[in-house]
């Protein structure tokens, strides 16, 4: 709509007020996700299945966190013990329909945030339209059966949205991601190694090296020269001794130290305890993951035209490493603090960043070759998206998860989870995994979950639940089974929602879900069991 | 009202399998508890349900741990909660302190959070304390059965733990008077990190036992600032540690105040061109001078609900409690780690004494010189008053006291004592109380009489 120039001043200082308080408000989140990832956060539809506990707890961290729009889902009227368990509904919708309520007020919490309601069961919607569901990003199914969530699943996959399982059972919990395929270029990984190229430097890097001399007799410079260089030095005078080759065993790379011990001249000299610090980084440079290892062999590489950006730019890496890489993946550019006069890093810096460039550079004449021979445009890529998949391009991730039909067949789940039962120890979270699939059986059969009614029948629905238990124990092959005082301990539940319990599982779900939305860091790429008993969690990947 | 507590009721009406039993520290405490839990019955529901309604409880910090705190507590049946916090609301919480407004802005965040949690969750007492913890006595904290840290520094926690650990009770032999155990469940977060654990001082570790598990703070080389930055950071520091001082005498630096913030980060900026260092926003300006953590919703979310409901295991038993440390890293897929860690036997906090070996003929006077001597206790003590089994024995105040107790001072320890024992040492400078297990070398024999 336009203005007229005379209201324009007002609109363009309130636009700048706005920008400020959300800046503002969102200042603690944009420090760990940056305006690109809330910018994604923003743009996402979610749906959000059951408003209950579980499912009002995920929603709340969403919309706090300003994802673009949710629709919550639910059949269900506010009852009593929805006030005893759930903080987004009070005494006054008692009766209401608990989409309703809970959107009303949940809308209270940001009003930036799109929020809308469908008082039907997820169920019914499945049946009745199932094309409900294309339109969001992602759907957060809360508290559902498996045979519920099956057919979700396979909705979801035909239109391409993001689906993700969260359900809490008493004081044990389960969160389950179900997609295609996820790639993810900015997975931060907590640890990261600088890649400082100290066993192969370029040409620019060694013409620069040059023009240092660590017999210098002005005793400032000497204590400033960034361990770096140092340490190419006495790479260099190594190699002139030994035809060529790097320190290989231990015997000399103990020598190698003791080397670049014997060219410091004072005691106070921490440029070259630095450099002796970091001297194995000479001999063990940082190596490519497994992870990243599977994504160059994987056959999505072999791009064709329907390809994401994604594939092209993983085929162009390949292109590169095999040519002008020479193996090594492009530069990242960055370089640790060294102990150094400002200008001598500043230069350094700048070597490494220009060298980073260049292999950018390289990358994207591979990526416009790739897109034209594809019969796409060679300029649908970005030079800054190529320069941001080459700065992380050793941290890149693919997720993919098996539907829910094939792993709830169980068919290849028993000799998986055996796998675990080792490593499990007092925990008996592959058990809690199998008892959730129980539960389900004993519901489809009985009409609700074993323990649901009167104190006295716990005793007679363990038996029962139990029994079922012990049979797909059997049938999947596990040895385990299940204990005894679990299979109690879940009658004891009476597939009831505890909020505490609740808020873990709704809390780790919206945090899988802002992993994914924003394709940030490592959305868990398998079946979270949480065990709120031990105060553990186990991922089984099945 | 009790269909309303329907889901939890499961939990606390009906007998477990997989309930607390050899994690508890001993008999005394929350023995009510216990007694409780034995008995199968109806009568147990309400019981447990009254019973845990006035069970007093402390949440310390009203900020992005506190406010899920206190929801999940009172979601739990806690009825009767308190809560302490010394901030006012800012626009930059409300990203996941979620019982605040916009409209509720410059307002005490313990009034507030009370005020919400009271209005949406009926039958809950939140009683608010709008102050620093420093200025509650002693007596406050005793008063509460159990205590949930959502506190977002060191300090803070060592005050508590101090406070805490210097409840117990030892006898002569080192052992603890279970029923003295004031048991703390901490949480801590830093962007998609965190942890929960549970302190049973005297058992479990108590916070300063395990100081190791936090990574000690980023500082810089007064020269690297002075002389030779690299990176933004060394530009902001300098100017935050430096050049303040130099150029604003006098003031003192306010990072709420935006005049001085914007000074800081042009300063810093002119610095960084100076040397051809690139990087200085006004938020890293921020970050670096305020130590920002970044924080979200969903990690406080997770850790406080861990928090609560150890909570609410240790008050009413109704399943296994930690034991005693869980980590959680949401960045890479979701890690926890759930690891027992040991006390250390000669803490200074929370063991029966720091263990002190003296000649059977030092007086009291030597004693307290060689306290202030004594590099464990270095910049601890400054003026200790000491006392042996509830007598004081000499007392720096009040002047009355200090008058009655001096002559003690030229005593022989060993005489005042009797035998090797535990002194309890107090000091200004500590927030709770020194233990030191006092033992004698050289002591002569009893003559016969």
């Amino acid at each position: 709509m336009a203005h007229a120039n005379g209201g324009s001043g007002d609109e363009q200082k309130k636009a700048a007020a706005a920008a400020a308080t959300r800046s503002n408000k969102y200042d603690r989140q944009l420090r760990i996700w940056g305006e690109h990832g809330q910018g994604a956060l923003e743009q996402a539809s979610v749906c959000l299945l059951n408003c209950g506990a579980t499912g009002s707890e995920a929603l709340k961290n969403l919309v706090l966190g300003g994802i673009g729009n949710v629709t919550a889902v639910d059949g269900g009227l506010v009852h009593e013990s929805d006030l005893g368990n759930n903080f987004l509904l009070s005494a006054e919708n008692l009766g209401q329909p608990r989409a309703k309520s809970m959107a009303a007020l949940l809308q209270e919490m940001n009003d930036s945030v799109l929020i809308d309601h469908i008082d039907a069961s997820p169920e019914s919607l499945l049946d009745s339209d199932p094309g409900f569901f294309a339109r969001f990003t992602l759907v957060i199914a809360t508290q559902m059966r498996d045979r519920s969530l099956v057919i979700l699943d396979e909705v979801c996959r035909r239109f391409s949205v993001m689906l993700l399982v969260a359900r809490s059972y008493g004081l044990t919990g389960y969160v389950r991601i179900s997609l295609r395929e996820h790639a993810v270029i900015e997975s931060k990984p907590d640890n990261t190694v600088s890649d400082l190229r100290l066993h192969r430097p370029w040409p620019e890097l060694t013409t620069f090296v040059e023009e240092f001399n660590l017999e210098t007799e002005d005793s400032l410079v000497h204590k400033h020269i960034p361990f770096a260089i140092i340490l190419l030095k006495v790479c260099e005078e190594w190699r002139s001794k030994h035809g060529g080759a790097l320190p290989s065993t231990t015997k000399e790379r103990s020598e190698f130290k003791s080397l670049v011990a014997s060219k410091k001249q004072a005691q106070d000299e921490d440029n070259y305890k630095e450099a002796v610090a970091a001297a194995s980084k000479v001999w063990s440079p940082p190596s490519l993951s497994s992870e990243v290892k599977a994504i160059l062999e994987d056959g999505a590489a072999d791009v064709d035209s329907s390809s994401s950006d994604f594939w092209i730019l993983v085929a162009a890496l390949k292109r590169f490493v095999a040519s002008e890489g020479g193996g090594e993946f492009p530069l990242d550019g960055a370089i640790p603090d060294m102990h150094s006069f400002t200008e001598y890093y500043i230069l350094l810096q700048r070597c490494y960043q220009a060298k980073a460039e260049s292999d950018v550079s390289a990358v994207e004449a591979h990526v416009r070759s790739i897109l034209s021979q594809l019969g796409r445009d060679p300029d649908s890529i970005s030079r800054a998206a190529i320069k941001h998949f080459c700065k992380n391009s050793r941290n890149l991730r693919v997720l993919r998860y098996r539907s829910l039909a094939e792993e709830l067949g169980l068919k290849e789940v028993g000799a998986k989870l055996q796998k675990y039962l080792p490593f499990e120890g007092d925990n008996t979270n592959y058990a809690i995994y199998l008892m959730f699939r129980a539960v389900d059986r004993f519901a489809e059969e009985f009409g609700r979950f074993p323990g649901a009614m009167a104190d006295e029948t716990v005793e007679e629905d363990a038996a029962k639940v139990g029994a079922i238990a012990h049979k797909l124990a059997g049938e999947i092959g596990l040895d385990g089974g299940v204990s005894e005082e679990l299979v109690y301990e879940f009658c004891r539940f009476g597939g009831g929602e505890i909020h505490c319990v609740g808020a873990v599982v709704g809390g780790i779900a919206s945090q899988e879900a802002i992993k994914l939305v924003t394709k940030q860091f490592t959305p868990t790429a398998g079946t979270l069991i949480y065990n709120a008993i031990s105060s553990t969690t186990t991922i089984f990947q099945l | 009202m009790e269909a309303r507590w329907r889901d939890i009721d499961f939990l606390l009406q009906r007998p477990g399998k997989l309930v607390s039993d050899g994690f508890e520290p001993g008999p005394e405490v929350c023995s009510a508890a216990r007694s409780v839990c034995l008995v199968i019955g109806s009568s147990l529901s309400l019981q447990l349900r009254e019973f845990l309604r006035d069970f007093k409880i402390l949440v310390i910090g009203a900020g992005g741990l506190g406010c899920e705190m206190l929801k999940d507590l009172a979601l739990s049946g806690f009825g009767n909660i308190d809560v302490i916090d010394m901030d006012t609301i800012d626009v930059s919480n409300l990203n996941r302190q979620f019982l605040f407004r916009m409209h509720d802005v410059g307002k005490p965040k313990a009034q507030v959070a009370a005020e919400k949690i009271m209005q949406r969750i009926k039958g809950v007492t939140v009683t608010p304390h709008y102050g620093r913890i420093e200025d509650k006595d002693i007596e406050f904290y005793r008063e509460f059965q159990l205590i949930v840290l959502g506190l977002d520094s060191l300090e803070a926690r060592s005050y508590i733990n101090s406070i805490a650990c210097s409840f117990l009770e030892y006898n002569e032999d080192g052992e603890l008077d279970m029923s003295t155990i004031k048991p703390m469940v901490d949480g801590g977060t830093e962007g998609f990190k965190g942890h929960a654990r549970v302190i049973l001082p005297g058992f479990t570790p108590c916070f300063h036992c395990t100081l190791w598990l936090f990574p000690p703070q980023v500082t810089y080389p007064l020269c690297t600032l002075a002389e030779t930055p690299r990176s933004p950071a060394h530009c902001i520091e300098y100017v935050h540690l430096i050049q303040w001082g130099q150029d604003r005498e006098g003031e003192s630096f306010n990072p709420d105040n935006p005049e001085h913030m914007t000074w800081m980060y042009e300063q810093a900026l002119k610095r960084a061109e100076q040397f051809n260092i690139s990087g200085v926003t006004y938020s890293l300006t921020q970050g670096v001078v305020k130590n920002i953590i970044p924080a979200i919703a969903s990690t406080n979310a997770i850790v406080s609900a861990i928090c609560s409901l150890e909570a609410l295991k240790l008050a009413t038993m109704c399943s296994k409690g930690l034991d005693n440390y869980m980590m959680y890293s949401g960045t890479q897929g979701v890690y926890t780690h759930t690891v027992s860690y040991e006390k250390d036997s000669s803490c200074m906090v929370c063991s029966p004494g720091v263990p002190v070996e003296v000649d059977g003929s030092i007086t009291l006077q030597e004693f307290i010189d060689m306290l202030l001597l004594d590099a464990r206790f270095k910049d601890k003590l400054s003026k200790p008053s000491v006392s042996f089994q509830g007598t004081n024995l000499y007392m720096q105040a009040p002047p009355v006291l200090e008058e009655m107790t001096r002559p003690n001072l030229q005593s022989s320890l060993l005489s005042l004592m009797g035998s090797k024992g535990v002194l309890n040492v107090n000091d200004r400078k500590l927030a709770g109380v020194l233990r030191v297990q006092v033992a004698f070398r050289n002591v002569a024999t009893p003559m016969a009489v």
